[in-house]
């Protein structure tokens, strides 16, 4: 038979590189995830271990609450700024918001490193506040990330709801809790992913800013593979997998926006 | 009016604070000194040493390459794979846009380690080549992202009508679907080239020893010292380039909007 050319073949180096170069890695953790290390058989032993050491489990623990305090921060600064540049009245011109862009088209390392030099200049360095260097260097790092989706939902939101809602009575904290933060909601959700799960992996930021007083999840991982301990540093891979795909199951229904990134071009 | 002057204070000292470090290492830049905060006179001795440390230059034609390498691949890749879904039935292409937000959500940490891990499983040395795959990895998926809504948008009749009139399937694609998604094409090209720059956990974990990128170079330096001296000017370079293209992106972006509103009118 002869070979037909169609269409949808061009997709096949496409489906070839995924599945040898994404999809068959995230199988071979799994695989190191249950091996035991010194037998090679089929084990739990990582899982046991993870938890039985208290350690771990704070390492964990830490990182969440690191990645919950970024989001967090990040939100209160980025929704206001993005309230102002999304509202007419305020702000007429688009360039503002490709200023809050740019600076991530500077080398990432670059970035990390001048904060890092700026604090400890200023004497806030994380040789002495390793919890507020990391926090600066993060949210410094995430803001954007931040700011694009909400101004994208708040540029499609309906402004006149909100002088309805003051006409109705409502004072503005009212209308700021019932109208606005409801009409807000797909931007804030897709914010807090954009920030939240990069936080709990990252671990550059952390490292050079807290100058490696604070070691959060990212670090673990890099550490114990560092000492080629394949199998538990897999079983810790796994634990990051799965904490992205919850989080992506919970905010499945709300997210429909494009990833911020795309919108660098 | 009191409102407005305090909400346009607010955007702008935050937009001051985003640009402080940055600013900082290029002020610091045109003095002589081993760290920001200290001022030996106005020289420009450091854009000097900056070209002539071979290390660093080294690192920046490196980044470049690898870069530009994986840029192009992902393109024609990511570019297919979006064509080859587009034409696909239903179900093949929902599991294709599945697979495609994989490498999107997924913790960069997790590929470039399971990475490391399959290559050195099957004993493939890490080379050049082994990192530019792990740099397709990171941005295969963007450009299939922008090239994706060009497919949506453009008039499927078109293709039929270039093979009535003639062309052969490949002609077809050739002269007429690739022109029509060329700016998603372009732009998926210019995003990948970017995150690839941006690029350090997959450099990390996949480069051999001896080849440093930016990223890895300045970031092994980070680990004992401040921001080395020559690393200032570099900034004051990358910056300059970046203020271009944000002005030619902007006004390209412009133009696009004119003639897309002018097409809108004439309809």
């Amino acid at each position: 038979m002869r070979f037909r050319f169609q269409r949808k073949y061009l997709a096949i180096p496409y489906l070839v590189f995924f599945l040898l170069f994404i999809i068959v890695p995230v199988f071979l953790i799994i695989y190191y995830a249950f091996t035991d290390r010194a037998t090679g058989l089929p084990s739990i032993s990582n899982l046991v271990n993870f938890f039985s050491d208290r350690t771990n489990v704070d390492v964990l623990v830490i990182s969440l609450v690191f990645a919950m305090a970024t989001t967090l921060i990040c939100l209160l600064i980025g929704y206001p700024i993005a309230y102002i540049l999304a509202d007419k009245k305020y702000n007429k011109n688009a360039v503002i918001v490709t200023l809050f862009i740019m600076p991530m088209w500077i080398n990432f390392i670059i970035r990390t490193g001048a904060t890092r030099d700026l604090l400890t200049w200023i004497g806030l360095g994380g040789g002495t506040h390793p919890v507020f260097a990391t926090l600066v260097g993060l949210v410094y790092n995430y803001l954007p990330f931040t700011i694009l989706p909400l101004y994208s939902t708040m540029l499609k939101m309906d402004r006149s709801l909100i002088d309805a809602s003051y006409d109705l009575g409502a004072n503005p904290f009212q209308t700021f809790t019932k109208v606005i933060i409801p009409l807000t909601k797909p931007g804030i959700i897709s914010a807090c992913t954009m920030v939240f799960m990069p936080t709990i992996s990252s671990y550059v930021i952390s490292d050079l800013l807290s100058e490696y007083n604070i070691v959060l999840f990212g670090s673990y991982i890099d550490l114990y593979f560092n000492q080629s301990n394949w199998n538990f540093g897999s079983f810790m891979a796994l634990i990051m997998l799965l904490l992205v795909g919850l989080s992506v199951l919970l905010t499945r229904k709300f997210d429909k926006s494009e990833d911020v990134r795309t919108s660098l071009w | 009016m009191v409102k407005k002057v305090l909400a346009k204070s607010y955007v702008y000292i935050i937009l001051f604070l985003m640009y402080l470090p940055v600013f900082l290492l290029i002020v610091f830049s045109f003095t002589d000194s081993d760290s920001v905060g200290i001022w030996n006179g106005f020289t420009f001795k450091l854009y000097g040493d900056l070209f002539q440390n071979k290390e660093l230059m080294q690192a920046v034609l490196n980044t470049l390459l690898v870069a530009f390498v994986s840029a192009i691949i992902s393109t024609i890749i990511g570019t297919l794979g979006a064509i080859g879904a587009y034409y696909s039935r239903k179900r093949a292409r929902k599991f294709l846009e599945g697979i495609t937000q994989l490498p999107i959500v997924n913790a960069e940490i997790v590929m470039a380690l399971s990475l490391a891990v399959l290559f050195v499983a099957l004993s493939i040395p890490f080379t050049f080549f082994i990192l530019v795959v792990g740099h397709v990895v990171l941005t295969v998926a963007f450009v299939y992202l922008s090239v994706k809504p060009r497919l949506v948008q453009m008039d499927p009749n078109i293709y039929e009508a270039a093979l009535d009139l003639g062309a052969t399937p490949r002609n077809a694609l050739y002269r007429v679907v690739i022109p029509e998604i060329l700016p998603g094409i372009i732009s998926g090209f210019m995003l990948s080239l970017t995150l690839s720059l941006d690029d350090f956990v997959i450099t990390q974990y996949l480069k051999e020893p001896s080849f440093e990128t930016i990223s890895t170079y300045i970031q092994k330096i980070l680990a004992k010292h401040p921001v080395p001296p020559e690393v200032r000017a570099l900034t004051t370079f990358i910056f300059l380039i970046a203020v271009i293209v944000v002005i030619v992106n902007n006004l390209t972006a412009k133009k696009k909007q004119k003639s897309f509103k002018m097409q809108e009118g004439s309809k």
